[in-house]
């Protein structure tokens, strides 16, 4: 089992929820977030004269997948959220260890 | 016991009504347009804190909302008890007024002549009391985010006293020095804006800049309620010019005109020059506006509505000018008190002595394009005694509290925010 933690640009939440349910995949936990990378921050206006905002909004998406499921999901992440400029954002893969589903206690991939 | 009491507010009623007869007539017309505007001014003082509190970050938001909240309560008990009394009670040396009106003693139900011959005394009292409630209530612009309240209510109250009562009383009390000398000033170009607006810079400057000041983006937390507020202000204002004529005609229906005229022309002058230098910026159509609003309140009474176009675009122009000078000398008088109501309020003054003319208001002057150029020279002698007074009174004032009160938080209540630190309570939980 793999956590896919995808971080994208806001307004393509809907977009990757909705290719994802597509292939399958419809648990998800969404984070509200704020962060940078080669997109860097933004300038926005005050009353006369700008400023910089060196932190940007993006949403963090948390997904647990079977080990089968992962080049899916990427690619489903990579095609659905991408703008093509700087700022679409990046996806990390770890390791799961164990898997609980609260309501039942069953365990690894049937609690996926 | 309680007939007693009854018996005295009989009494009280029946003297009022037996002098509000014997003397001059109140128009009821003037009257019920005064009163009117009285709650319009009302209004944009908690406009203002809306204004004021879209523009801080979300940790300061009622702190900032309180302090024009409060202004509010505290002024219009000063302004019964002793303010009122000062501004426009008996003449003393053309410097202020004497304490005869102490406890509003002796302003009643009849009309003064001196001030407004068709409407009860006390309604030309209510009237000025919501200027003299706004007027401390902008400077609160200059200190957000990092002053001590307690400190903040000693200084409004001081400052009613020592500026804003004189001022008012040389320029619209009888006998007062700058109101002999011709200056015209129709709703409060030098006694509200000039004020409030060099007396912001004055306690900038003793206070010092927020934490993070040019490192850190101090980003507005809700330009939506600086807009709304924008909106109380304008709306608001039709009573501060318009009821400047203190009577229901044609002078106040000028006054109403050349004021939305002002403003509008000002809010799209300001879009423009957002527009040219990125893009067209909401937060700066709403300021735009609102510095239309405070050139043309020297001017309503006196001007038409070309001249207040003019008015308008100048004053957008100046203000602009003056929020990057001073951006660029790194001075933190945070939201543009300075800029918008000094500079401002200095271009509305100038400009009444430029467009005046007494075609729109016989008991006025005519000004420069009028061919009377004397008046700007008088126009220009009552901003630099006003800039020059309420400077120097409110720095040494800011210094006193500082001093002994001391007038910002600390830094660990600063970088928390006020909200908390001071009223223990939070904008949005």
């Amino acid at each position: 089992m793999r956590k896919i933690e995808a971080i994208i640009r806001p307004e393509k939440l809907d977009a990757v929820r909705a290719a994802l349910e597509e292939k399958g995949i419809t648990g998800m936990t969404v984070v509200e977030v704020k962060g940078r990378g080669r997109q860097k921050g933004i300038t926005l206006q005050w009353r006369a004269g700008e400023y910089r905002i060196e932190f940007l909004p993006k949403m963090k998406l948390e997904i647990i997948v079977d080990d089968k499921d992962v080049e899916t999901t990427i690619g489903t992440i990579c095609e659905a959220a991408r703008s093509g400029k700087v700022g679409d954002g990046k996806i990390f893969i770890y390791p799961v260890e164990q898997v609980v589903r609260v309501r039942t206690g069953e365990r690894g991939k049937d609690a996926i | 016991m309680l007939a007693i009491w009854f018996a005295l507010v009989l009494l009280v009623a029946l003297s009022g009504t037996v002098s509000a007869e014997e003397v001059l007539k109140v128009d009821t017309g003037d009257t019920a347009w005064v009163l009117a505007s009285a709650a319009l001014v009302m209004i944009m003082t908690p406009g203002l804190g809306l204004f004021y509190g879209g523009m801080v970050r979300r940790k300061n938001a009622i702190a900032t909302i309180m302090m024009s909240f409060v202004i509010l309560a505290l002024i219009s008990v000063q302004w019964v008890l002793y303010g009122y009394s000062l501004a426009f009670g008996p003449d003393i040396g053309g410097i202020i007024g004497s304490l005869q009106w102490l406890g509003l003693n002796g302003v009643g139900q009849a009309p003064n002549a001196d001030y407004a011959a068709t409407i009860p005394a006390l309604a030309f009292m209510i009237f000025q009391m919501m200027f003299a409630v706004i007027t401390p209530a902008l400077i609160t612009g200059a200190f957000v985010e990092r002053i001590k309240f307690s400190s903040f209510l000693v200084f409004a109250l001081l400052w009613a006293t020592l500026v804003y009562d004189p001022i008012a009383h040389w320029v619209w009390g009888v006998g007062g020095w700058l109101r002999n000398m011709g200056a015209l000033d129709f709703a409060g170009g030098t006694v509200v804006h000039i004020s409030s607006g060099v007396s912001a810079l004055a306690i900038a400057l003793v206070i010092g800049a927020r934490k993070g000041f040019g490192k850190e983006p101090l980003e507005p937390h809700s330009i939506p309620m600086t807009v709304i507020g924008a909106v109380l202000l304008w709306f608001g204002w039709f009573g501060f010019n318009a009821g400047s004529a203190v009577a229901s005609g044609g002078l106040a229906a000028s006054a109403f005109v050349v004021t939305n005229t002002a403003a509008a022309a000002a809010a799209l002058t300001w879009m423009l020059l957002s527009w040219r230098s990125r893009k067209p910026s909401v937060l700066g159509a709403a300021t735009g506006a609102v510095v239309g609003l405070v050139a043309i309140t020297p001017a309503s009474g006196f001007v038409g509505p070309m001249a207040a176009i003019a008015i308008g675009i100048g004053a957008a122009v100046f203000c602009y000018s003056a929020m990057l000078f001073r951006m660029k000398r790194n001075v933190d008088e945070s939201l543009d008190v300075w800029a918008c109501h000094g500079i401002g309020g200095t271009w509305g003054a100038i400009a009444t002595g430029i467009f005046a003319t007494t075609l729109v208001n016989p008991a006025g002057a005519n000004g420069l394009l009028y061919g009377n150029a004397a008046q700007v020279v008088t126009q220009a002698i009552a901003v630099a005694v006003t800039w020059i007074y309420a400077f120097a009174v409110t720095y040494i004032l800011a210094k006193v509290i500082d001093a002994t009160m001391g007038l910002r938080v600390k830094e660990e209540e600063e970088d928390v925010g006020l909200d908390i630190g001071q009223h223990a309570e939070k904008a949005y939980s």
